[in-house]
């Protein structure tokens, strides 16, 4: 097991294994495949494998044509440019069809580094997460990217996963007990509940080891799926810890922080904290910058938690 | 069908055009009647499909990229026999699966859901890969409005459709010359229409979309292009066969009242 993997590179991975198992499958990119990773896909599948261009919304529509013709469909270009620029034609092609097309989106986030705010998407969560039937996943290392992503391939369906350019901590194992629309508890505390998405999850693992020091035993759930949210843990553990802090390195607008919150307010109202982009755009840098200049790092959740808990 | 009984089928198909249009109190008749004559050659001569088994193997598919014309499909598909015509009566109204623009999933033989303009032409270029991937005998088949031309992605779809040499495409453009807000060369030029397709490596005919006889022959040209797809730019009279729609953009989005229905129904040579 590496210590260390990008989850776009668990996903090229995973794609070999999923060509083998479905001949049916077709994965598709807009001049990006080296980055994505899907190129690794189209030297073991060619024929099955088709560049659109740099042209994202034919890259969606075209998806759409194939998953009606019963094709399983993988298509992956950059967030920004998936989930923003092609944003209509998946709501109107590939949602409100409901066509078995899995959105595989690279580079989220702040972490695409030194390209700049530009290429650093902070609102695809929020997007995805509107279109009525969309499956959204976010995998927060590369082990349970794998899994989600054989569990999405699985499925008939629109499924929107968002994936990271930066290697990350592998802490789940090779064999995750992770499913879609199952929250996961990594760990158990009575005082705060922090939940996480993506890469923030090994993040928020790092804030609780360190709040035990100050006597705070935070409980952390990885959130990887956005859409169906489990809200049964999520209501047991504000009913449990009594407070939530979310974190994501997405914007705190539309992301993980506000499907938490249109659950907790209806159904367990308690005090909650958002870590996340705060309503700006980023700038080029190297990741590890970026997430301390904008206030997504183990210290800014643990002083979030200590803000919620008044301490 | 022979071509006089394929102009009596598109008179027919014009008038429910007109009257489930007039029951919805809503909808495009200018477009739908423009390309009614299209559309009745696809789903009486051109195409190999099977009403009874809408989901045929290998059939020739059909998408509306302009999918606010779906009352001259809905007509088609009626008569052709997919489902009653009364059914169509129920054109945009609350519950029924005959929406303002159409959708695959309730309707049989709509291929695609389509009305935001462009993305209908996109899908096809997803179904003629498959196709081609299948090695299927079946072939694509879609029509575009010229007003549609001013969307980004249909340029990129001509230009996907012609790098993988989809010749099991064919594509209509249904030049009526109007859009909303005027004619096209006053909104925004999209002339030379065959140009732009030549230059990005397609087949191009020209023929009048009102003569059948034209419509067929290009259909049958495309079938044995090789290599590339095929464009059939068919010049069109928006609102063809109602004397006071004809060329007024006036009618590209507006429901005929009583009086001008029932005009409209005795000018098509309908049942009232």
């Amino acid at each position: 097991m590496a210590d260390k993997q990008a989850t776009r590179e668990a996903y090229g991975q995973v794609l070999l294994e999923l060509g083998e198992k479905y001949d049916n499958l077709v994965v598709m990119d807009a001049d990006l495949s080296g980055s994505t990773k899907t190129g690794v896909f189209k030297k073991a599948f060619p024929d099955r494998f088709f560049n659109m261009g740099i042209a994202e919304q034919d890259l969606m529509g075209a998806a759409a044509g194939l998953a009606s013709s019963g094709k399983i469909v993988c298509a992956s270009t950059f967030a920004m440019f998936a989930a923003g620029r092609a944003f209509e034609v998946i709501r109107n092609s590939i949602g409100y069809t409901h066509l078995n097309v899995k959105i595989c989106a690279t580079h989220a986030g702040i972490t695409v580094g030194p390209d700049g705010a530009s290429h650093q998407t902070f609102e695809d969560l929020a997007l995805m997460r509107t279109i009525p039937g969309m499956t959204v996943l976010n995998p927060s290392d590369g082990n349970s990217a794998k899994e989600l992503i054989r569990q999405a391939v699985a499925f008939d369906g629109p499924c929107y996963i968002r994936l990271g350019r930066a290697s990350v901590p592998q802490f789940y194992g090779e064999a995750p007990d992770i499913k879609i629309g199952r929250g996961n508890l990594l760990r158990e505390g009575k005082d705060v509940t922090i939940v996480a998405t993506g890469i923030l999850v090994s993040s928020a693992m790092e804030a609780a080891e360190s709040l035990k020091a100050d006597g705070i035993d935070a409980r952390v759930i990885d959130i990887h799926t956005l859409k169906p949210i489990d809200e049964e843990i999520l209501i047991r553990a504000a009913e449990e810890t009594g407070a939530v802090v979310t974190a994501e390195e997405h914007s705190v607008i539309g992301g993980l922080g506000s499907a938490a919150a249109e659950v907790l307010s209806a159904k367990a109202p308690v005090k909650m904290g958002f870590v996340g982009q705060l309503d700006t755009f980023g700038e080029s840098g190297e990741p590890d910058e970026l997430l301390a200049k904008y206030h997504m790092t183990a210290a800014d959740i643990t002083a979030k938690v200590k803000e919620v808990l008044g301490k | 069908m022979e071509i006089n009984e394929l102009e009596k089928t598109a008179a027919a198909i014009r008038v429910t055009i007109i009257k489930s249009i007039h029951a919805a109190g809503s909808g495009h008749p200018g477009g739908s009647l423009s390309a009614a004559d299209i559309i009745t050659a696809l789903y009486f001569e051109i195409m190999n499909i099977d009403p009874q088994d809408p989901k045929m193997k290998d059939r020739d598919k059909f998408v509306l990229s302009k999918g606010h014309a779906n009352p001259a499909q809905y007509a088609a598909l009626a008569e052709r026999g997919y489902f009653p015509k009364e059914d169509v009566m129920t054109l945009r109204k609350l519950g029924s699966k005959f929406q303002g623009h159409p959708n695959m999933n309730y309707v049989p033989g709509i291929e695609m859901s389509t009305g935001s303009l462009g993305q209908g032409f996109s899908t096809t270029v997803g179904m003629a890969l498959a196709y081609k991937m299948d090695k299927s005998t079946g072939r694509i088949y879609t029509m575009l409005g010229d007003g549609e031309m001013q969307e980004g992605i249909v340029w990129e779809a001509a230009m996907a459709a012609a790098h993988y040499g989809l010749d099991n495409l064919t594509a209509f453009v249904d030049w009526n010359g109007l859009q909303i807000d005027g004619r096209n060369d006053d909104v925004m030029k999209v002339a030379p229409i065959a140009d732009k397709f030549t230059a990005f490596g397609w087949h191009v005919i020209s023929i009048n979309g009102h003569n059948m006889k034209q419509i067929l022959a290009a259909a049958d040209e495309a079938k044995h292009t090789k290599g590339q797809p095929t464009v059939i730019i068919a010049k069109t009279i928006k609102g063809k066969g109602v004397s006071f729609m004809e060329d007024q953009a006036g009618w590209h989005g507006k429901a005929p009242n009583d009086d001008e229905c029932a005009q409209a129904i005795r000018e098509l040579g309908g049942e009232q």
